[in-house]
């Protein structure tokens, strides 16, 4: 346990610091529950967007298609609640009671039998993991088996989105549609939508979205965090040293959907539903920006970038509603091809050099030592939670 | 074919692309112990052929036998499992890594997915690692950038990072191209040290290099063989001079 503790605190321990502190004593002292509940909104998508620095800045694969698993984690949670808000007594005007109003307005009159898993609360918890993670594994075990990766796979990581997407408004009568599961009230017994409800899920949301940042932590300094690096690099070099190199992309895959279905199950906790507008195409791209603006290769700078381009975007798409899709892809271009490593690059090189130079006076001797280096290239992979190694060109 | 002694035994091998014969109905036999060298004007088959042995390429027929095991069905880690490593024509190194890290990372242990999750460097993995990084002579680079090597060192690495895993057949793609006649000196006596407990393939151009370190050579032309045995028997060889050694 304490090796573990070690390792997780080694490098990058003072910007979790601050991230903690940020998260769990100044915003909640500097905000009322509303903007509260919206960061803590904003902070289900830092889910993915760490699922996504150990898939696509680690493991070098790149997914367009995380709302899926963002979606299905979401909508494990959502089934819960709904069937929870769907008792006899308060659906009595339907003409079936007891089964969802969405079912009931599609004319079913029974549950289906794979609602029924939902009722239970244990059972549920388990599928919003584990749903979304066998999926994860089919899809990349089927593709990583056969050699499929780089932009092949991303757009089969689209394809997926929008298939699902278009299942879930197709089949309304067993999803609710386009409009999602709404109206959700209680967990158990005890009213999620109360503002004490949402003080509590947010701090449950930064307790589990700081846990997670510690595990991925602990996994790229494992040997696994190395090889992840290593094949992004030669890939053939790692399979012929004797690893499965697809196996490890499993892997990573497989962790990047559960991280994103936690993201989503926290999501409808604490918005209150789920619909498929976070599932599909347009979110899963956005996600990827999430990670790319705060640096692909930061789990701390993807929480960041998840924050700072939500609050832009719910700034500039209340004041200035069509100017925010132009201003964000422009800040991905930018993001692409002039600082690849994102906000996290930019502090790694322009901010954090200057600090170091304060902290140690003058250091011309050491400067000799070490020549500076292109902002792309730092000199460990373990120097810093914020950059693992050089991020290749090649970025799918 | 039964079992036999040799610890690489290739037959019948064929492979083509679109209709070319880049390995053509290929016998080779490789003993215990042995240090062979491929040599062969550029195309003959010569990486083709490692690529086959190591599972990169797959075979169109053809059997390839290593300790009496076929390897022509099994996956690439599976084949590096088995006990056969590959150095690649290019330097293939891990650049952003330490050369500690790029050996350490090949040593055989943790080699499933949670296998690495749990892999702790311990004295056994940093003893090898020393080992090995004084075989090669790297001794005083290991907290070293691997990506500031010079090539030639680079070259020694990957030899080392193979070296990690003791194969039992090590086989090595042009290893002192580019090198300086010091690089290639060294290289010289390092092959010669390494084949003292396992057998080596390395495909080669340079005739005196060749002589220094081969037991025995073979030349490949057009996906064939087209001579075998000792240097200088194969240097007398007409064909041999016809085709390669005589421009
Ligand atoms: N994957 C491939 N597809 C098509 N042709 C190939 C492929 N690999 C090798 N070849 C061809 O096979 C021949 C042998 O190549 P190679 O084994 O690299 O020769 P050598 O290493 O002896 O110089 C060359 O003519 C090359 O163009
Ligand atoms: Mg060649």
């Amino acid at each position: 346990m304490n090796a573990i503790k070690n390792r997780v605190m080694r490098g990058g321990y003072g910007s979790f610091v601050i991230l903690a502190f940020i998260l769990i004593v100044a915003f909640p002292l500097l905000m009322d529950i509303f903007r509260l509940n919206l960061v803590g909104k904003y902070l289900t998508y830092g889910f993915v967007a760490i699922g996504l620095v150990m898939l696509w800045g680690y493991g070098g694969v790149l997914s367009l298609g995380q709302g899926v698993f963002f979606g299905l984690g979401g909508y494990a949670m959502a089934m819960f609640l709904k069937l929870e808000a769907s008792d006899p007594v308060s659906t009595a005007i339907q003409s079936t009671p007891g089964i969802p109003d969405f079912m009931d307005w599609n004319q079913l009159t029974e549950l289906p039998a794979w609602w029924l898993p939902f009722k239970s609360l244990p059972l549920t918890l388990i599928a919003v993991i584990a749903i979304p993670t066998l999926l994860a594994f089919i899809i990349s075990y089927a593709m990583f088996k056969r050699r499929v990766g780089g932009v092949y796979f991303a757009i089969i990581t689209q394809a997926v989105a929008l298939i699902l997407t278009v299942l879930i408004i197709g089949q309304q009568g067993y999803t609710g549609g386009v409009n999602g599961m709404t109206d959700l009230k209680t967990l158990m017994g005890w009213d999620i939508r109360t503002d004490s409800a949402k003080y509590i899920l947010y701090f449950i949301n930064v307790g589990l979205l700081l846990g997670s940042i510690a595990l991925c932590r602990w996994i790229q300094l494992s040997k696994l965090g190395t090889l992840l690096l290593a094949m992004r690099d030669k890939e053939d070099r790692v399979r012929f040293s004797g690893y499965d190199v697809s196996m490890f992309k499993v892997f990573a895959f497989c962790l990047a959907a559960a991280l994103s279905a936690i993201g989503g199950a926290m999501f409808t906790l604490q918005v209150g539903f789920m619909s498929p507008s976070f599932v599909g195409i347009v979110p899963s791209i956005e996600m990827v920006i999430f990670a790319a603006i705060g640096g692909r290769m930061s789990l701390i700078g993807a929480v960041y970038g998840t924050l700072l381009v939500n609050f832009g975007k719910t700034y500039f798409s209340e004041s200035f509603p069509d100017l925010w899709l132009f201003l964000m892809s422009a800040l991905f271009i930018s993001v692409v091809m002039v600082f690849p490593n994102g906000l996290a690059g930019l502090y790694e090189s322009h901010v954090k050099p200057r600090l170091v130079r304060r902290k140690s006076g003058s250091g011309p001797a050491k400067s000799i030592e070490t020549p500076p280096k292109p902002a792309a290239t730092p000199s460990t992979p373990a120097s810093d939670i914020g950059l693992g190694a050089k991020v290749s060109n090649q970025s799918a | 074919m039964s079992n036999t002694d040799f610890v690489l035994a290739v037959e019948d091998l064929t492979v083509s692309f679109d209709g070319f014969k880049a390995i053509d109905n290929l016998n080779l036999y490789v003993d215990r112990g042995e240090l062979r060298v491929v040599i062969g004007p550029n195309g003959a088959g010569k990486t083709t052929l490692l690529d086959l042995i190591c599972g990169k390429t797959k075979a169109s027929t053809g059997s390839i036998k290593f300790k009496n095991e076929e390897m022509t069905r099994l996956s690439e880690h599976m084949i590096v499992r088995a006990g056969i490593g590959r150095k690649f024509q290019t330097p293939s190194i891990y650049e952003n890594l330490s050369v500690f890290k790029n050996l350490e990372v090949s040593f055989p242990r943790g080699r499933g997915v949670f296998g690495a999750l749990g892999f702790k460097c311990d004295d056994e993995v940093r003893n090898k690692v020393n080992e090995v990084a004084d075989m090669i002579g790297l001794t005083d680079r290991l907290d070293v950038e691997s990506g500031l090597l010079s090539h030639g060192q680079k070259q020694w690495l990957e030899i080392g990072m193979l070296l990690m895993q003791d194969p039992e057949l090590l086989m090595l793609d042009e290893p002192i191209a580019g090198m300086s006649a010091r690089e290639r000196e060294l290289t010289a006596e390092l092959l010669l040290r390494i084949c003292k407990n396992r057998s080596v393939i390395v495909i080669e151009h340079d005739m005196e290099f060749v002589s220094r370190i081969a037991h025995k050579v073979t030349v490949m032309h057009q996906g064939k063989i087209l001579a075998e045995g000792s240097m200088e028997k194969v240097q007398a060889d007409p064909k041999v001079i016809d085709v390669y050694l005589g421009h």
